[in-house]
């Protein structure tokens, strides 16, 4: 390959301030419509719709800075073409931190107890396991951590981003050795962030549950999101005629292959391994996490999630050429990006009252106070789910253009370019 | 010379190698080679040449679709193998009686499928690892323990720096004076007749 490929179609012109904008508008909208369709009365569900879909763009965001420093720990040679398009949506982690400010702003006005029931002290001393937990689960402590966390994305992301940006016009070596020394030490830091937010922000929801396995779960949640993603935004970019030499069919199938290892069997390995030691165990503090997952609509939708998540990708994507077809693999691709949706939607929603649980006296008489309406178990599908999921993606989708449109749309100054660019697999 | 380099006309031949000294010669060489319709010719080369299986047009393999299959296998194995110790009850020409190991676990039902998945898992790995390195050795033709390039001494530089096109006597296509003709029109270092 030589250089002549790389400056044609590798600079987005129109397109990435069209899409901006397209970000921009569906963003704003959707938030701007969860809002008002709320009456800015602050209720639970908008609550939980808001933060349903911040975590959906934060996971979709945190899997790609993983791939980045994936790529620089292994000193990958075939991805660096599409690590430019990872590093653009990691990049949005810069700015994530704003939306989470409301959600700050709420537990520490004392109102969180909407969305974490924690929030709610005297409902924390009244039970003793919850009054053990009260040193982890306060606002100061929580708030910290939450800090914590965003501040580390932000910075990791800022560095692989600009540094990989400035390499691109000084061709300076150095800049790989130091992505290179920088990203184990990046991937700690990743991996115990990533953990204790999936702890903070969604186990949590749930103060009284615990499992040891969820940030390793949230962890291939993420990564489904954003395999799902790149395949689809890079089919786009294909598709409107960039990057045609820099991304070719060995990288689609490559990224399928790793869709297929992270999104459908390593989650599936995950989520089975969390499962079947609670369910063998039976301890109801623990079980009672997956008791509201299989009640009335939830129990479809954990059904949807086994078949849909895993029994059919994984059929789907075993074979080689399924993954070398781009627009077979992108179908895929947008299939498991609504499954991961879904998932998240799956992971935040379902709640059953303690007391219903108390008061149950066998699994058939909880089921039909279930169905007859008398339990609970947060299964109220609202368009302010929908209009808070599409303004969060939509502003997510905004920033990853605006961050591609501002700089090349593969290293052209990596050192290892010709290696991705004449990278064939077996 | 040992007698044994010599071409002798009693052996039967098995086959006309011609020895190239680069990977881009070899390369041209196995393309013209599919080109001309040959379909049993082999490359002996010292060390991996990329692309060389494309110009020789070498299928890929059916091994994986092979392998789903033993997968499978296994998959349906460990079921039947849990489900039929873990519950059976039956009469047996129907004066045996035949009761399987049910043990009630912590209250769980005998046919419980979340305890049966890490064997059912485990087997399915198990059947397609063993059907992989089996069949590869079988598609292979391996272990082989003579091969007629090996046998002569002429050929001894395809472990260090030549490289070999081999057309097999058993090609529908092979006649001993057209192979000839057209492995001299490759422009091979040299022409060696194997015999079998």
């Amino acid at each position: 390959m030589t250089q002549g490929h790389s400056t044609g179609d590798l600079h987005l012109g129109k397109l990435g301030t069209s899409g901006m904008m397209l970000g921009a508008l569906v963003g704003f909208g959707g938030l701007a419509a969860t809002l008002g369709l709320d009456g800015l009365g602050g209720s639970g569900l908008f609550w939980k719709s808001y933060l349903f879909g911040f975590m959906v763009a934060t996971a979709i965001c945190l899997g790609a800075l993983f791939f980045v420093l994936l790529q620089h720990i292994t000193k990958a040679g075939w991805s660096v073409t599409v690590r430019r398009p990872a590093e653009a949506i990691a990049a949005n982690l810069q700015w994530l931190w704003i939306l989470f400010i409301p959600i700050l702003v709420l537990v520490w006005t004392g109102k969180g107890a909407v969305l974490f029931e924690w929030c709610n002290v005297e409902y924390m001393q009244s039970d003793h396991v919850l009054a053990g937990k009260m040193g982890y689960l306060n606002a100061t402590f929580w708030s910290i951590r939450a800090v914590v966390y965003l501040g580390v994305w932000a910075l990791l992301a800022r560095f692989y981003r600009t540094q990989s940006v400035a390499q691109d016009s000084d061709g300076d070596v150095r800049r790989t050795m130091r992505m290179q020394w920088w990203a184990p030490i990046g991937i700690i830091l990743y991996g115990f962030t990533q953990t204790f937010a999936a702890v903070d922000w969604i186990m949590a929801i749930q103060p009284k549950w615990f499992s040891t396995m969820f940030g390793v779960y949230w962890f291939a949640v993420s990564c489904t999101g954003f395999f799902a993603s790149i395949i689809i935004l890079i089919t786009l970019l294909r598709g409107a005629g960039y990057g045609k030499a820099a991304f070719t069919r060995e990288h689609f199938q490559d990224l399928g292959k790793l869709l297929f290892a992270f999104g459908v069997v390593f989650w599936a390995y995950i989520g089975y391994s969390q499962y079947m030691l609670i369910w063998y165990a039976n301890i109801p503090i623990e079980t009672e996490w997956f008791v509201p997952r299989q009640l009335g609509g939830w129990f479809f939708v954990s059904w949807l999630l086994i078949v849909g998540h895993f029994a059919l990708p994984f059929v789907l994507l075993i074979t080689r050429w399924t993954k070398r077809f781009r627009n077979i693999l992108v179908l895929i691709a947008i299939w498991m990006l609504a499954m991961f949706i879904i998932d998240v939607y799956w992971l935040l929603m379902p709640m059953v009252p303690e007391v219903a649980l108390a008061e149950a006296t066998s699994w058939n008489q909880l089921q039909t106070a279930v169905d007859a309406g008398k339990v609970a178990i947060g299964w109220n599908p609202s368009i302010l789910n929908l209009t808070a999921l599409l303004g969060m993606l939509g502003l997510v989708v905004c920033g990853t253009f605006f961050f591609l449109g501002r700089a090349s749309l593969a290293p052209t100054a990596d050192p290892r370019l010709s290696e991705a660019l004449a990278f064939e697999n077996f | 010379m040992s007698p044994s380099t010599q071409t002798n006309e009693t052996t039967p031949l098995w086959g006309l190698a011609a020895q190239f000294s680069s990977t881009a010669a070899i390369y041209k060489a196995a393309a013209k080679t599919r080109e001309a319709g040959y379909r049993w010719f082999d490359c002996h080369v010292p060390f991996p040449v990329h692309g060389l299986d494309k110009a020789m047009g070498v299928q890929f393999t059916i091994l994986p679709i092979l392998v789903f299959f033993a997968g499978m296998t296994g998959l349906c194995v460990a079921i039947f193998l849990q489900v039929f110790t873990n519950s059976l009850e039956l009469n047996l020409w129907a004066i045996v009686p035949v009761v399987g190991y049910q043990f009630e676990v912590s209250g769980k039902p005998l046919v419980s499928a979340p305890a049966f998945v890490p064997v059912a898992f485990e087997l399915t790995v198990l059947f397609s690892a063993l059907a992989t390195v089996s069949l590869m050795l079988v598609l292979n033709k391996l272990p082989c323990l003579y091969h007629p390039v090996l046998k002569s001494p002429k050929m001894k530089r395809i472990t260090d720096d030549r490289f070999v096109l081999v057309i097999e006597a058993c090609d529908p296509k092979f006649a001993r004076s057209t192979a000839q003709a057209f492995l001299e029109s490759l422009d091979p270092e040299r022409i060696v007749e194997l015999e079998a």
